[in-house]
């Protein structure tokens, strides 16, 4: 573990993470018995981030904005209106699509909490939550981003966005050379998690690798 | 409140270190966690806004340590017992040792998709915008006591209304008094070396969502 930020990959020592077991399951027996939650329910939530909502359905967004201009102008427009057309999103969070461009790169943060487009992307990856990233990304975003290995060009502005209310951004990244003519469900397999919330840029070779 | 939590622009959490092919969830406990706050918050037991300052008030040491999750835990048995929902004699035992409260609501399996779906935030003007895009304005010198969505990091700088969203539930009074209190939410741009100094990379500029109250004209 890293001296410098103890919830880096939400380890802890063994001792605490059996006491937090405990804890949380008294809580739930005590919660089932004052008849406030349904422990059936709560099985249901987990299943659904563990196995529908995740970063797949925001890849596959970004795909067809990248093949379909229609579909890019309503994203634009309006993200919320768009993805609810999708059918497979549902009832989206406020949503709105950040278009990168040669001179200019996204990158979403959330400094106060953990603020993250969940119905697109899912739940945020620890280094998303983590005080490193929190704290760093408005002042040294170019920092940070070396950090996942992308090194932008100088003139390449950076917008960073710090996700203060009930608004969800979802980058938009561009469509790289070397994808002429792959299926969208091929495009959609190139577009991480982290090319969404800004941090990576897709990688063709990943999907030719497919 | 001026919190740990309020992160922008600390110095010395080191490198961010992301984590290849993470699980959803590391622990089954975190699952748990998470579920059970989404299940109490779909009953209304208190709002998002409560829900974020519960965390908040978590002391510093305590809010900057463990894994995310153990906040979440924290902050909601201190949300249990401040909503009068569990007594302490109930989480020192393990179990209930009176009935529970009635709730608005009980989340139940089949209704799933309300529980993962957000609703909007978004509210009926109360009165004319103040701004509009193009505007210059200044993020308050303000430092509320209770709950606010205004980073440390932006205020007394100035910056530019970029666009207005329509009116949303303000969560300062949100959190502090459960009224939805709607106000203007506009992005608001800053230039990087207005925040940061000179020294600061020329190429970045930073936006926050700010409500009217935390604005004023430049």
């Amino acid at each position: 573990m890293s001296t410098h930020d103890h919830d880096h990959h939400g380890h802890e020592h063994g001792s605490e993470l059996s006491d937090m077991q405990l804890r949380v399951r008294a809580l739930e027996t005590i919660l089932t018995e004052k008849g406030y939650v349904e422990p059936a329910a709560l099985d249901a939530i987990i299943e659904a981030y563990e196995t529908r909502i995740g970063p797949h359905l925001g890849a596959g967004v970004v795909a067809k904005a990248w093949v379909d201009a229609e579909f890019r102008r309503q994203l634009f427009e309006n993200a919320t209106k768009a993805v609810a057309g999708l059918g497979h999103i549902g009832r989206s969070e406020h949503l709105i699509a950040l278009e990168n461009t040669p001179k200019l790169h996204h990158v979403v943060v959330c400094t106060l909490c953990s603020c993250y487009p969940t119905t697109v992307l899912g739940l945020p990856p620890v280094w998303y939550k983590s005080h490193a990233y929190r704290s760093r990304t408005v002042a040294d975003p170019r920092g940070v981003l070396r950090d996942f290995g992308l090194e932008l060009p100088k003139d390449t502005e950076i917008r960073v966005w710090d996700s203060t209310a009930e608004l969800r951004y979802l980058v938009v990244p561009m469509r790289p050379k070397g994808t002429e003519g792959w299926s969208e469900e091929k495009l959609a397999s190139i577009v991480t998690r982290d090319c969404m919330i800004g941090t990576r840029l897709p990688d063709p070779a990943q999907g030719a690798a497919r | 409140m001026n919190g740990v939590h309020d992160m922008g622009g600390m110095d010395g959490f080191g490198p961010v270190q992301p984590e290849e092919n993470e699980p959803v969830f590391h622990e089954k406990w975190e699952g748990r966690v998470l579920a059970m706050n989404r299940s109490l918050g779909f009953s209304r037991a208190w709002n998002g806004d409560i829900s974020r300052h519960a965390k908040e008030i978590l002391p510093p040491q305590v809010y900057l340590e463990g894994p995310y999750y153990r906040r979440w835990a924290l902050g909601l048995e201190q949300m249990l017992m401040t909503h009068g929902l569990v007594d302490a004699d109930e989480f020192a035992a393990g179990h209930a040792l009176r009935p529970g409260k009635p709730l608005k609501r009980k989340l139940t399996k089949d209704q799933l998709e309300n529980a993962i779906s957000r609703g909007s935030y978004e509210r009926p003007a109360q009165a004319p915008a103040l701004f509009k895009a193009g505007d210059r304005v200044r993020a308050r010198n303000i430092h509320p006591k209770g709950h606010t969505r205004l980073p440390r990091y932006v205020r007394g700088h100035a910056g530019v209304i970029e666009r207005a969203h329509g009116c949303h539930v303000f969560p300062d009074s949100h959190a502090a008094r459960r009224e939805e209190d709607p106000q203007w939410l506009y992005t608001v741009r800053f230039e990087g070396r207005e925040l940061w100094g000179d020294k600061a990379d020329p190429g970045v500029k930073v936006s926050i969502d700010a409500w009217e109250p935390y604005l004023e004209r430049a």
